[in-house]
């Protein structure tokens, strides 16, 4: 009985939720008492092996199958291991590409999956906890079974370090190619063109509160006043409001600004690991208890369209 | 060709909300209820799909495991152009959680059987549990192929092959194509949904949503017993250290431009 995670690579380097997977793997495997095990399937899975080998590793197996992710290669080869290893847990990210492949994995090995967790409780069983009604709540789901699957939320867990001295293990497997129906043919850059706004020192974003498309001029203004770059949150985009290059996000750009002044924005978990990374940052949100005040440093709960008017107007 | 459409009719849960008094859900009260955001686009691209091409037998179904309750919002997805529904309830649905994927994909795997759909649209996921994986577990209990959240789709029906885009994380596309029958996870911004005309408000009322039960389906009652169980909900702690500016609008924002100015952001 082992825990076995799966790393996340793409174009040549692992994601950070590999290293974090690491970190809730070891956790999960301490409090069950077992070993704890790294899989890696694709790529340059030595030199992959080799960055995978940090403190709580106790083995890493290499699955030289393909260069890209793909979903038909993932399944087979995790089934595959977990064939030979007979794990309780199989943990995978719930990332873009987790979503592709663990509900399959979960199907296959007709196993539970719980995911998107963000913390586990360990007592006679595992429990895991995780968020419904758009992060309003926090549920814990009890699992009642001896092997199951779980996605774990990206940037919830520590990324691991440290030099392990994990055994390095290549797994061959035998791909069915009939069960491989999907060709990834490329990929594409987007939201570029005339602004980057990971470059700007001060980003005024805006986001649903702004409830109108007409609305978003306030938002402009009050930008220009402060000769601040103007971003926004995905639902303005979605909306075709503003561009894609405007989008923090984790599918839009990564911000470090000296100043995040977030308006109308409730920090769904998606933004804010688009921008949590920002030196100083100010929310404007009528619900006192929307996620974005957690993050914030500074706060006002207010209308935005009674607020905004007077603050660029203080600079009038 | 036929294209079914999973729509799922999730609660929003008002600001400033309480929990009911199991502490299991949130308060009937303090919850709306309202098509899935990601599902609005699945629709969207599903009825678009049936106008554009040119094979004039396109059948658009949509199928909703739900409450009568659901119907309303079921009636919205027809009033935008979706032929007909499929409503799948029953008492041993409604007493348990409905949290397993599984048993979720079991459920629908038995309304593919019956519809046998080229191509089945679904949202990434819903709005109020997130589990994100209907979709893609349903591809595998039924032996299609998948691609899980796509923001692009080109079908090419001669060829037996969706051209999707997958949107990665950090502004990155992946370019895939797919072999047919396919399930497709629909991202948000895909697509601008439609709003539903008068016209179609009022032919809705006369299509039909056909309601069946996990027998009328063939499925066992045990197909819905879960591992998983609900045990707790709670409003997460807030860790707030935010300093909070105070007073009116004006006085608001005269606070927060007083900082600006500190910070050099505009010339004081």
């Amino acid at each position: 009985m082992t825990v076995l995670a799966a790393a996340e690579h793409r174009r040549g380097g692992l994601r950070d939720v590999s290293y974090e997977l690491i970190s809730a793997g070891r956790e999960l495997a301490d409090a069950l008492g077992t070993e704890f095990y790294v899989a890696v399937i694709g790529g340059t899975v030595a030199e992959f092996a080799e960055q995978l080998n940090r403190e709580g590793v106790d083995v890493i197996y290499t699955v030289a199958e393909g260069e890209e992710f793909n979903h038909g290669v993932y399944t087979q080869a995790i089934a595959s291991l977990a064939a030979d290893l007979d794990p309780a847990v199989v943990m995978m990210p719930n990332s873009v590409n987790g979503l592709d492949y663990a509900p399959a994995v979960a199907s296959g090995l007709e196993r539970p999956l719980v995911t998107d967790v963000v913390g586990f409780e360990v007592t006679d069983g595992v429990t895991a906890v995780r968020e419904m009604y758009a992060s309003k709540v926090e549920t814990t789901l009890s699992i009642d079974a001896d092997r199951f699957c779980v996605t774990i939320r990206p940037n919830e867990w520590p990324g691991a370090e440290g030099t392990g001295d994990a055994e390095v293990r290549e797994h061959d497997i035998e791909i069915d190619d009939s069960r491989v129906r999907s060709t990834v043919t490329g990929f594409q850059e987007v939201g570029g063109g005339d602004i980057d706004i990971s470059d700007a020192d001060v980003l005024v974003s805006v986001g649903r509160g702004i409830e109108e498309e007409e609305n978003i001029e306030l938002i402009e203004e009050l930008a220009d006043t402060l000769g601040a770059t103007l971003s926004s949150s995905r639902p303005i985009v979605d909306a075709g409001w503003l561009p894609k290059n405007r989008q923090v996000g984790q599918s839009g750009k990564v911000v470090t600004p000296d100043i995040y002044i977030a308006i109308g924005i409730s920090g769904a978990v998606q933004h804010v690991a688009g921008m949590k990374g920002a030196e100083t940052i100010v929310a404007i949100n009528t619900d006192p208890n929307a996620p974005i005040f957690d993050l914030a440093d500074y706060a006002i709960v207010d209308d935005l369209f009674e607020v905004v008017p007077e603050l660029t107007a203080q600079f009038g | 060709m036929k294209i079914l459409v999973t729509v799922k009719e999730v609660a929003e849960a008002a600001d400033d909300f309480e929990l009911s008094e199991n502490g299991l859900d949130i308060d009937e009260r303090y919850l709306e209820y309202d098509l899935n955001e990601w599902d609005e686009y699945a629709v969207e691209e599903a009825v678009s799909i049936a106008e554009e091409t040119d094979d004039a037998d396109v059948e658009v179904v949509s199928v909703t495991i739900g409450p009568e309750r659901s119907e309303e919002t079921i009636r919205m997805a027809l009033a935008k152009g979706v032929d007909r529904a499929i409503r799948i309830w029953d008492g041993t649905i409604e007493e348990t959680d409905l949290l397993d994927v599984e048993a979720r994909a079991e459920i629908l795997a038995a309304v593919v059987a019956d519809e046998e759909p080229d191509l089945v649209l679904t949202g990434v996921q819903a709005n109020d549990d997130g589990f994100g994986a209907t979709g893609v577990a349903l591809a595998d209990t039924i032996g299609f192929e998948w691609a899980a959240v796509v923001n692009h789709l080109d079908l090419d029906v001669a060829e037996g092959i969706a051209h999707v885009h997958r949107e990665l994380e950090g502004g990155v596309e992946e370019l895939t194509d797919v072999e047919l029958p396919a399930v497709l996870s629909i991202q948000t911004g895909i697509n601008e949904p439609r709003y539903a005309s008068l016209r179609g408000i009022r032919q809705a009322q006369s299509k039909e949503i056909a309601p069946y039960g996990l027998s009328d389906l063939g499925l066992d009652a045990a197909i819905v017993d879960s591992p998983l169980s609900l045990t707790s909900m709670y409003e997460p702690e807030t860790e707030s250290s935010a300093t909070v500016f105070e007073g009116d609008p004006s006085e608001e924002a005269g606070q927060l431009a007083e900082l600006l100015r500190d910070r050099g952001v505009v010339e004081a």
